[in-house]
């Protein structure tokens, strides 16, 4: 028997978290650097992963396969597929800098006692979520991904609800209010998807006899599976809402910009980047792979939720006052152009999601990490507390420029690359949503530009004044993602060469070529 | 030799990463770091210009591969380079006005304590501007087409500590973006029309489409245009772009990356040639901005606003020449060389002036200064014969041939067209004579004026408002900042001629862009005889108004036009009320929607079931409730919008 690489890759964070949360009280410092090391010791397993993965190989490699609840059919399968990998890369590569960025997140107060232990459990659960995250992309059995895709919130909700963004206007009572709102209706969002995901996975069950993608997907493909046309449609809704609150789609999306304001920012970059790409790239590996013929069937009504998602969730940036709340409805409208990407069920739409995933994971990390460099030093969330930031830190102020500038898609950034395959591969199907989302290109480029002119420049608020720039640490996170960003612009062929043949599959799967060009169909 | 293409785009490129990524411990070499680097993509242009001369006219294009840059399935995008006539003429010019432009920083610049990080965007400025006319497939023209947006919104908003600056900057890219978006459609109907958007295979498959697609495409490059090009209705960002340093005015706002939508158009003929209405469509867009920025030009108080008023109607020149299709194109190119020459000039003398007047930029305050500043007088004169087409100095024979070509389209269009590029040549003479006069002529009205105004004076005090509030002693500029006025004149003076006299540049430029004479209702004469007589009677009028009669420090109220022309035509209230106002309600109106009818909507049902079970339920539990509740609401929303979908 091989190496179980995918297990350990999974299973290291798990083990890291337990002992990350074993050190004794007084060696703060001590637990921090063991989470740190742990990560990129992850980080190494992931590099591993990505370099044993052969993109002409089989769809799943690296496969391992246990029985687990025999009565019920339930295995310990894993396996992973190029676009399985690009995420589990991201998630690895991510965890390290949310680490570093929020190194001072939970150190105690002047007030608390010194036997307090938050800050322990603050690294720990942050290694809980990435482990849960890993074994989520790895599971290619269904009941297996639903456990952790469901026990992900639990360290999820400690992390919103106990460790809430220090910067607060109110009273302290006020901001552990706000903060236990924001947990709550976290918790319950996605609660409520997974328990309607539970009844659409038993169904599943009940139909087909087994958990297994594989099986269920070939048992389909030749025809021994036969699932009725309404089964199907409510196996793929019961799944698809579970993964559409996680993603988030409009209108279910009003439970991330709470999150996402309440929550640190290193917790907001892991809220957004990393946990809610499990819903994304769920609706790719179950929603398209189970139930090909119901995806096609509620194309048109998602694509429309979709473009909504785009237009609305930017329009509602630019009225945004507080700095992460604006980021988090930002995020809304990039969620609305990977699950677009995803159903206009073309090639470069589906490739552009996928990158898109990873690029949108890079490049909300580097602003939003940003934002909360920002926002420690003054202790305000709120934009119209800033201004003329640029003079007395042109560091800080350079970099959030260029995250800013990675959110509005700038060519030769990342973001540009799967924004544009997305675009073009939508309009290739539906010119129309294609047209309708290309606004959104402009709007982006409003509330980016808007935060960072009423933020950075401008005459020196006397608040601001004193502001230091970026720290060494500060800069050992945001230099590397500001790299990836230019490097993944340019290059991006790494990336490509391991998500095209998976997209190749997928678009098998739903049985779908893309439109050929209007002159070679002529021909 | 080919391989040497990426250098040019290189060059700069590293500058910029140097001069941006390096600290302050470059702040003592910086400007010379930048300077060296444009002025090594010049060298590399020009052996690669000697290279293309020695070829034959058939084989002069050449291409270099670099690497596949986007390979998904069925789709490619390459980085790739394509260096013809048409690139060349570009590369030559980019690279020469910016190296010329980069020396007169370094004075113009000196008590700067940011000059580094200036000359810093100057060269990320030539390196997207330079992979802007290189590219070989549309896409990465993209790339460029940002590129120098980006560099242009971090050039404007220089000194973004004073709002003004910061706001105009923020305004130049949105409404870039606004063409941004054109251009990337027609991207994608390119691509969903040819499967590929290189220049080659789109060019050359023009003929297997309808005229409808060629239309709609043509239609949205013209849009991209409009917005790179300050075209009506995309041109309200161009004024205010004068916030930035005066050389960033003169390179990236007159000679260089304003002019990019004409490159776009005469680069994509192919697809115009075949649309005659998008070529009409573009005709009309350049014949309205020719006026629209002439009659705004004629307005202005201040000399920098002037002269991008001026800018905008000689690009709307240009743009109706491309719209004219191979009668036209040569000559909006040749337009677009010589205006870059002169409009440069222009600019660096303006910011001559500004320099030895402590930064004063109202004309009215100006008079009498050429006396104190000969050398700015004689290069900023010889640009203004150049520009209202002084008979033998550059603009009279890029300006004529266009205003021939404008009458050859023939029909009533052509006596159109032909017409108001005749009324915009009267106007043009006026307002450059109206600006000459009014700086280096007549009193000298900034005796016992303290300058900068003081409208300004409660702002903090910016690199170019660093002036004292005193009498300004006006004096000649530093040599850094004269000689490369110099070079700029002798290339308004005699560029003109050298391009014009034999057809020279027609012939460079012809394999590339094919030129067709039409059919002009009126002899080449009649035209260079109604171009004076309308250029004498243009000089005239300003003469009486501006020679004859003292000059008003405080302007006048004006007629309605005058006051009109003095807010850009209203059209910036326009926008202000419609988008900015409407755009405020709308979000404003969202936030609400999105707090009341998605978490209020169902925080009162939670309120209302709390009520139900004896209101002693803990808030908590209510919360939870009301989410549970608002799940299922979402559900609902979802489910019903999935079947109302597939019902329709």
């Amino acid at each position: 028997m091989s190496f179980p690489l995918l297990t350990a890759t999974a299973a290291l964070p798990a083990i890291g978290a337990i002992a990350t949360a074993a050190v004794p009280a007084a060696r703060r410092t001590a637990a921090k650097w063991l989470a740190l090391l742990v990560s990129l010791a992850t980080l190494a397993l992931a590099v591993v992963v990505l370099v044993r993965f052969d993109p002409d190989g089989d769809r799943y490699q690296l496969t391992e396969s246990h029985s687990w609840i025999k009565d019920f059919g339930v295995r310990y399968e894993l396996g992973v597929d190029g676009i399985a990998v690009a995420l589990i890369a991201l998630t690895a590569l991510l965890i390290p800098f949310v680490i570093l960025a929020g190194w001072h997140d939970a150190d105690p107060l002047e007030t608390h006692s010194s036997r307090w232990r938050p800050t322990q459990g603050f690294f720990a659960l942050i290694l809980a979520v990435e482990a849960m995250v890993i074994i989520s992309f790895e599971a290619t059995d269904v009941f297996l991904f639903y456990i952790f895709f469901e026990a992900m919130l639990i360290p999820l909700y400690f992390l919103i609800g106990g460790f809430g963004d220090r910067a607060h206007a109110g009273s302290d009572e006020h901001a552990a209010a706000q903060r236990s709102y924001a947990a709550v209706k976290f918790l319950l969002y996605n609660l409520v998807g997974g328990l309607i995901m539970l009844a659409a996975v038993i169904g599943l069950y009940v139909v087909a006899g087994n958990f297994s993608l594989q099986e269920i997907a070939e048992a389909r493909a030749n025809g021994s599976l036969d699932m009725a046309t309404n089964t199907e449609r409510w196996l793929f809704l019961g799944f698809f809402f579970a993964f559409a609150v996680k993603a988030p789609l409009w209108p279910l999306h009003t439970w991330l910009p709470n999150a996402m304001g309440e929550a640190t920012a290193p917790v907001a970059v892991l809220i957004t980047a990393v946990v809610d790409k499990v819903g994304t790239f769920a609706m790719l590996r179950f929603c398209l792979g189970l139930f090909p013929e119901a995806s096609k069937w509620a194309t048109p009504a998602i694509l429309v939720l979709a473009t909504i998602s785009i237009i609305y969730g930017a329009l509602l940036a630019v009225g945004q006052r507080d700095i992460k709340r604006l980021v988090a409805y930002a995020s809304i409208s990039h969620f609305g152009f990977i699950i677009m990407g995803i159903f206009a069920m073309t090639s470069q739409g589906q490739s552009g999601a996928t990158l898109y995933m990873v690029n949108h994971g890079i490049s909300t990390a580097a602003l939003m990490l940003v934002a909360g460099f920002l926002i420690s030093r003054r202790g305000s969330r709120l934009i119209a507390d800033y201004g003329g930031v640029q003079k007395v830190a042109p560091v800080l102020a350079g970099t959030f420029l260029i995250g800013s500038l990675a959110t509005l898609s700038l060519p030769g950034l990342a973001p540009f690359v799967s924004e544009f395959l997305v675009l073009v591969g939508t309009f290739s199907r539906y010119p129309a949503i294609g047209i309708i989302a290309t606004f959104g290109i402009v709007l982006a480029a409003l509330y980016t530009l808007v935060l960072y002119q009423r933020t950075m420049t401008g005459p020196v608020r006397p608040e601001v004044s004193a502001m230091p720039d970026l720290r060494v640490r500060e800069l050992a996170v945001i230099a590397p993602l500001i790299a990836l960003l230019i490097f993944l612009g340019v290059y991006p062929k790494p990336l490509t060469d391991i998500v095209n043949p998976a997209v190749k599959q997928t678009m098998s799967d739903v049985q779908k070529k893309d439109p050929q060009p209007e002159v070679e169909a002529v021909k | 030799m080919e391989n040497l293409i990426a250098l040019l785009v290189a060059a700069p490129l590293l500058g910029a990463a140097v001069l941006l990524c390096g600290g302050r411990r470059l702040d003592a070499v910086g400007h010379w770091i930048g300077t060296a680097l444009a002025s090594a993509s010049f060298v590399i242009g020009a052996i690669l210009f000697a290279d293309m001369l020695g070829k034959d006219e058939e084989h002069r294009a050449v291409g270099q591969h670099l690497f596949s840059w986007i390979p998904v399935e069925g789709f490619q995008a390459d980085i790739g380079f394509q260096l013809d006539q048409l690139s060349m003429t570009f590369v030559l010019l980019i690279t020469g006005v910016g190296s010329l432009i980069h020396v007169y920083s370094i004075g113009y610049m000196e008590h700067d304590e940011r000059r580094r990080r200036f000359f810093g965007y100057l060269n990320l400025f030539l390196a997207a501007m330079l992979l802007l006319v290189l590219a070989d497939n549309y896409l990465l023209l993209y790339v460029g087409w940002e590129g120098v947006g980006l560099a242009s919104y971090l050039l404007i908003g220089f000194w973004q500590h004073k709002p003004s600056a910061a706001t105009a900057a923020k305004k130049a890219f949105l409404v870039n973006r606004v063409g941004d978006m054109g251009l990337s459609i027609a991207i994608m109907l390119m691509f969903t029309t040819f499967g590929t958007f290189a220049f080659g295979p789109v060019l050359e498959a023009t003929g297997e489409t309808g005229e409808g697609k060629l239309t709609a495409i043509g239609l949205m490059l013209l849009l991209a245009a409009c917005g790179k090009s300050a075209q009506v209705p995309l041109q309200s960002w161009l004024g205010d772009a004068m916030e930035g340093p005066t050389p960033v005015s003169a390179l990236i706002h007159a000679a260089t990356m304003v002019t990019a939508g004409v490159y776009l158009i005469v680069r994509s003929g192919e697809i115009f040639n075949a649309a005659p209405d998008a070529q009409l469509v573009t005709t009309v867009v350049g014949a309205v901005t020719l006026l629209f920025g002439a009659i705004v030009g004629c307005a202005k108080d201040d000399i920098k606003k002037a002269l991008a008023g001026s800018t905008m109607s000689q690009i709307g020149y240009m743009i109706l020449a491309a719209g004219l299709g191979p009668i036209g194109y040569v000559f909006a190119i040749m337009h677009l060389v010589t205006h870059g020459f002169f409009k440069a000039g222009l600019f660096l003398g303006a910011g001559s002036v500004m320099h030895g007047m402590n930064d004063e930029v109202d004309m009215r305050k100006y008079g009498g200064l050429r006396k104190y500043m000969p050398v700015t007088f004689v290069t900023f004169g010889l640009g203004y014969l150049a520009i209202i087409g002084f008979p033998g100095l550059s603009g009279f024979f890029s300006k004529d041939k266009i205003i021939e070509a404008a009458f050859a389209k023939g029909g009533t269009e052509g006596w159109i067209l032909g017409g108001v590029a005749l009324l915009g040549a009267a106007i043009t003479a006026f307002y450059m004579t109206r600006v000459m006069l009014m700086t280096f002529f007549g009193e000298e009205r900034w005796r016992n004026q303290p300058t900068p105004s003081p409208a300004e004076s409660d702002v903090e005090p910016a690199a170019e408002h660093r002036g004292t509030h005193a009498e300004p002693h006006p004096h000649e500029s530093p040599k850094s900042m004269t000689i490369p006025m110099i070079v700029l004149a002798f290339g308004s003076v005699f560029a003109g001629g050298f391009f014009g006299i034999g057809d020279r540049f027609l012939h460079w430029l012809e394999p590339v862009t094919e030129h067709a004479h039409g059919h002009s209702p009126l002899s080449a004469t009649t035209v260079t005889l109604s171009t004076m007589v309308v250029l004498v009677i243009g000089v005239g009028l300003a003469y009486l108004q501006y020679g004859r009669r003292p000059v008003p420090v405080v302007a006048p109220r004006g007629s309605l036009l005058t006051r009109a022309a003095r807010r850009d035509l209203l059209q910036d209230d326009f926008n202000h009320v419609v988008l900015v106002r409407g755009g405020e309600h709308l979000t404003r109106s969202l936030v609400y929607v999105d707090h009341t009818l998605v978490d209020g909507v169902v925080n009162g049902t939670a309120a209302s079931m709390g009520g139900l079970s004896g209101r002693l339920r803990k808030l908590q539990n209510g919360y939870a409730r009301s989410y549970a509740v608002s799940m299922f609401g979402g559900a609902a929303i979802l489910i019903a919008a999935t079947l109302l979908m597939r019902a329709v």
